[in-house]
This record gives C-alpha cells, sequence and structure tokens, in this order.
C-alpha cells in the first residue's frame, strides 16, 4: 500500500515538473519579448533609434504577431497554411474602415485603435470560421493549396469592394463604384485604390501590448486540454480518433484563433500606413510569414518571433546592396539554415542556451528565497 | 451472458468497392471473440465501422443496447467502446505517461493517476518507460502502449486490430498473454487477427471472414479443429 502511494506520488511531481518545464519555456519567451521591447522603447525615447528603425516597430510587431499567430496552424496543429496574408488582409481592411468609421465618435486614438484591432480579430475569426468549414476537411498538399486559393479570394475580394459610409449608413457595391453617396459622404474603401487616408495611430507600444495578448493566447491554448488534443492530432490522426477527440471540432478552434491572431495584427499594420491596399497581402506575404515560422521552428515561439524581427529588418539593412537586395537576402536565409542543422553548431549554441538558462534560473532561484523571506 | 455489441447486416462501400457484403455477429459480455481472415477480407473495415469511422450504408451496429448509427466517433468511445487501430499508431512525439493520459481525453481528471497505476500494473515495462518518448520505443513496446492508451478510457468493449502485426514470435506470445490476462480480470474483446493459430486458441468464439462475407463461424476450439480452417489458414 505504502509503495502504491509512494508511486503515486512520483507521478504526480512528474506532472509537476513537465508543468513546469512548459511554465519556464514561456517566461523565457514572454521575458524576451519585454525586455527587448522595452530597450526598444527607451532607445526611441532617447533618440537612439534610426529613422528607418523607427519607421519598422509596428510593422515588426505585425509580423510577429504574424508568427504567432501562424505557428498556431503549422507549428501546433501541423497543417501548412498558404494564405495566412488574407486572414491579415481581413483584419487591416475590416480594422481600418472600423476606425475611420468611428474617427468622429470616438476622438480618443487609444480606445479607436483598440476597437479597431478587435474588429479585425473578430472578422478574422469570422473568416476563419468560414474558410475552415472545407479546408480542414483536407489534409497535407490539398489543404495547403486551397488555403493559397482562399487567400487569393480574399485579395481579390477587396480588390473589387467599394464601402461608403454618409449619412444613410454603410452602402457596399462590388467591382465598380456604385455607392451613390450623398454629398457628406466618404469612400472608405475604393477597390482597388484600397483605404486612403487612414489616421496612423498604431503605436510600438500596442504592437507590444498585442505581442503579449497573442503570445498569451497561444501559450494558454498549447497548454489547455484543447491544445494537447490539437497536438494529439498531429501526432497521429487515426490515434487521435481512437482516444475520443473529435478531431475536426478542435482543428477549428485552433484554426478560428489564428486566424482571429491574424486579423488583429493586419489592423495593426494598416493603421501604421496612410494607405492600404490589397495587394500588400499576396503569395508573397503569405511566404514571407511562413518563412518566419519555418525559419524560428515549427512549433517554436520565441524562435519564429525572433525569425519575424531579423526577416523584417534584413531586406531593410540591406538596402545598400539595392539591386542584390533579395539575393544577399536569400543567401543568408540559406546560411541561417545551414548553421542551425550544423550539428557542432547547434551543439555550440545548445552549450550557450544553457548557460543563459542556468543564469536565468539561478536569478529566479535567488527571486525565490528573497520573496520567502 | 448478455450481448454487448450486435452488428446486423451490415454494408460498407468505399466508393464502388463493396467491402462489406451483409454480416452479422455478436459479442457477449466477457468474451473474447476473433474475426480472422487473409488481407482484404474486411477485418479492420469491420472495426472501423463499428467504431464510427465508416458508415454502414444498411443493418444497424447496437453497442449495450444503442443504436450507433450516428453516433459521431469520439462519443462512441466515450461510450465504453475502445478500438486499438492497427499498426500500432501511438503519439510517436509524446512520452509514454503522456501517450496514456490523452487515452483518458474522454474520463474526468480525477481517475486518472488510479487508472495510469492499473496500466502500469500491467505493463511493467510501460513504467519503467513513462518519461520517454514513444517514438523510441520498440514495436512490441508500443503495441503495449497502444493497448494501455485504449484501458484508460474504461472500455466495455476492447477493439483490437492486429496487435500481433509485425511483431517477432516472442512477443506476439507477450501480447496474447497480455490479452488472455485482460480477458480473465473481466474485459470482453473483439480481436481482429491475421494469426489465426494464436486468435482462436484464446477465443471463446470466433468468425472467418472471406472477401466481405462471414463464412464459417463457431467457438474457437471448433474453429481450431476443423479441417477446412487448418487447410485455409493455418498450413495444412
Amino acid at each position: 500500500m505504502n509503495m502504491k502511494l509512494g508511486k503515486l506520488g512520483a507521478s504526480e511531481t512528474d506532472k509537476l515538473r513537465h508543468m513546469n518545464s512548459f511554465g519556464r519555456k514561456n517566461a523565457i519567451t514572454y521575458g524576451f519579448v519585454i525586455v527587448v521591447g522595452a530597450i526598444l522603447m527607451a532607445l526611441n525615447a532617447t533618440g537612439g533609434l534610426s529613422s528607418m528603425m523607427r519607421g519598422m516597430l509596428v510593422p515588426i510587431c505585425a509580423y510577429v504577431v504574424m508568427a504567432i499567430s501562424l505557428n498556431l496552424t503549422v507549428g501546433i496543429m501541423g497543417e501548412l497554411s498558404l494564405g495566412h496574408a488574407g486572414f491579415m488582409s481581413v483584419g487591416a481592411f475590416t480594422g481600418t474602415a472600423a476606425a475611420i468609421s468611428l474617427q468622429n465618435l470616438i476622438p480618443q486614438a487609444g480606445l479607436r485603435l483598440f476597437i479597431a484591432l478587435l474588429v479585425g480579430a473578430i472578422f478574422g475569426a469570422i473568416f476563419g470560421f468560414l474558410i475552415g468549414i472545407p479546408v480542414l476537411r483536407l489534409k497535407g498538399d490539398y489543404l495547403a493549396i486551397v488555403t493559397l486559393a482562399f487567400g487569393e479570394i480574399i485579395k481579390s475580394i477587396f480588390n473589387n469592394l467599394f464601402v461608403g459610409l454618409d449619412s444613410r449608413g454603410f452602402h457596399f457595391s462590388l467591382l465598380s463604384d456604385k455607392t451613390n453617396l450623398e454629398p457628406d459622404g466618404k469612400l472608405i474603401i475604393g477597390g482597388p485604390m484600397g483605404i486612403g487616408g487612414i489616421q496612423k495611430i498604431s503605436t510600438f507600444l500596442a504592437g507590444l501590448i498585442l505581442i503579449l495578448v497573442a503570445l498569451f493566447l497561444v501559450f494558454h491554448f498549447i497548454n489547455s486540454r484543447q491544445g494537447r488534443a490539437v497536438m494529439a492530432i498531429r501526432d497521429n490522426r487515426i490515434a487521435a480518433e481512437s482516444v475520443g477527440i473529435p478531431v475536426f471540432r478542435y482543428k477549428m478552434t485552433a484554426f478560428t484563433l489564428s486566424a482571429a491572431i491574424a486579423g488583429a495584427a493586419g489592423t495593426l499594420f494598416a493603421m501604421n500606413y496612410s494607405t492600404i491596399v490589397a495587394n500588400k497581402f499576396d503569395f508573397n506575404t503569405s511566404i514571407l510569414i511562413l518563412v518566419f515560422v519555418v525559419l524560428g521552428g515549427q512549433g517554436n515561439l520565441l524562435g519564429g518571433i525572433i525569425a519575424a524581427a531579423a526577416l523584417t529588418i534584413l531586406p531593410e539593412a540591406l538596402r545598400q546592396f539595392s539591386d542584390y537586395r533579395m539575393l544577399v537576402y536569400a543567401i543568408v536565409l540559406i546560411l541561417v539554415m545551414l548553421a542551425t542543422n550544423n550539428a557542432t553548431f547547434r551543439d555550440k549554441l545548445g552549450k550557450c542556451g544553457r548557460k543563459i538558462k542556468s543564469i536565468f534560473g539561478g536569478k529566479a532561484r535567488e527571486k525565490e528565497e528573497t520573496a520567502n523571506v | 451472458m448478455s450481448t454487448i455489441l450486435k452488428v446486423e447486416d451490415i454494408n460498407v462501400y468505399y466508393g464502388s468497392i463493396h467491402a462489406i457484403k451483409g454480416i452479422s455477429f455478436s459479442v457477449n459480455e466477457g468474451e473474447i471473440v476473433t474475426l480472422i481472415g487473409a488481407n482484404g477480407a474486411g477485418k479492420s473495415t469491420t472495426l472501423n465501422t463499428i467504431s464510427g469511422l465508416l458508415r454502414s450504408t444498411t443493418g444497424s451496429i447496437t453497442f449495450m443496447d444503442e443504436n450507433l448509427a450516428r453516433v459521431p466517433p469520439h462519443k462512441i468511445v466515450a461510450k465504453g467502446l475502445a478500438l486499438v487501430p492497427e499498426g500500432r499508431r501511438v503519439f510517436l512525439q509524446m512520452t509514454v505517461q503522456e501517450n496514456l493520459e490523452m487515452g483518458a481525453f474522454t474520463q474526468s481528471n480525477a481517475g486518472i493517476p488510479k487508472d495510469l497505476e492499473m496500466v502500469y500494473e500491467l505493463f511493467p515495462r510501460l513504467r519503467e518507460r513513462r518519461r520517454q518518448v514513444s517514438g523510441t520505443l520498440s514495436g512490441g513496446e508500443q503495441q503495449m502502449l497502444a493497448m494501455g492508451r485504449a484501458l484508460m478510457s474504461h472500455p466495455k468493449l476492447l477493439m483490437l486490430d492486429e496487435p500481433s502485426m509485425g511483431l517477432a514470435p516472442i512477443l506476439v506470445e507477450q501480447i496474447f498473454d497480455i490479452i488472455r490476462n485482460l480477458h480473465k480480470a473481466g474485459s470482453t474483446i473483439l480481436l481482429v487477427e491475421q494469426n489465426a493459430q494464436a486468435a482462436l486458441s484464446i477465443a471463446d468464439r470466433a468468425y472467418v471472414l472471406e472477401t466481405g462475407k462471414i463464412t464459417v463461424s463457431g467457438t474457437g476450439k471448433e474453429l481450431l479443429a476443423s479441417p477446412e480452417i487448418k487447410k485455409a489458414y493455418l498450413g495444412g
């Protein structure tokens, strides 16, 4: 009897240890984002950033959030989505349209941005859900191809959508501007012209908060019962079905959440520019986001964040190479992949990581002790 | 002995291919019933239909006096019908213990430590390896893990799809010993096998499937002794 109790105790501590290791990984990711964010904000306030970097702070945040979002689909759910820029586009257009419509009603920029982000996320989620119905019944390559198609469909819709607002309310039309607005009206979305005259209310702080919220949502999801189920489906769909996991429902939850986060990222991105057009969110953007995730390591949120930031800065930093920019960009990508796949290099990197971890771990323990005192 | 599973006149198609042609059989509480047959006879199709992954166009599948025709697969598991799929199918990237915990997906958390203990008691090897990633286990250990995982859902009927597939003879013997022990402990088992000799020697009753039809049925001993079966499946 005693022995049995002992064994039970052991399995309980196993579980605790398991959760702690999850928790520590999450804490490192949160810590990294907060520390780097704080440093950049301090530099920005004291004028220590070049104008190039200053202009890129919000786009970096938006792409980091996109990387977190796509990591949920590609890394956690294990399905290749090639149309993620579509959800970004949905968020960009709906969120910005909401912000413009509310311009007179809500003068505070912060609150308006918050509502715009929320609208972007909600519409992202709606599109994610609707597209998920056919897409998530497919597997592997077929799923990838269909998401690619939906990404292009969304682009075409926004390229041909006209939305106007006047005293009589909203007016929608497709293909050509048939909104017939009253004289006091304003065309919000102008088809291929996109949205113009956007007030740039996105801030770096808002971007940082959005990153943290996205991280919280995704980490919370991964560590939940649903997240476990989704990872089990990724691991082996047949086995997952055999233990009683409703596969479609859980994949849908993950996909909708992923699309919602992408929508918010799109809003953040769009509200940093004075005009936004649908062609910005094309297949190339989808692939770019996928590159963040793959380069950072599928399922590795911190890696994805770093890759997103680095690969957003890189093309700008390579401007001095002018025409050869994309060539150098490709070479850097290849070198990074070669280096991280090299056994000796990985080993050294791992040692470095362990050292940093032990320093952090030591500090955490010290903190705990002082807290106990 | 009450009937726990009753399959009546089911027909299953893969597109235009008629895989199961109107078969009927039943499993009583506490029995080991085996379906044997050659490749392509429809054994796995039958199990997949019972667990709701495939649908029959006719007839009925009744489990514990309830028609399963419209019940989705995940709810069928919750009702106490567990399938150990063919080819082991463990979650390769999870540890042994995490695999077992996934098996309790339809159960409440409170019972998990007790059920884990029960599975580890049955498969001591799994306890030794509980923190190991299951992709590093041998074939036999993965089969044990798949069975242990199914047991975590408290099945009233355990369906095993070719547990001996791809295992060395000595491991096959071990797996069948475990099935025998489960049976002694009161489990009801529906066993699908190609290894007719081993399956018939532990089965209370057996059905022989040939190209989607049940051609022979009887007790395990009868079939073992039957000259036809000997000729077709047991090698002379």
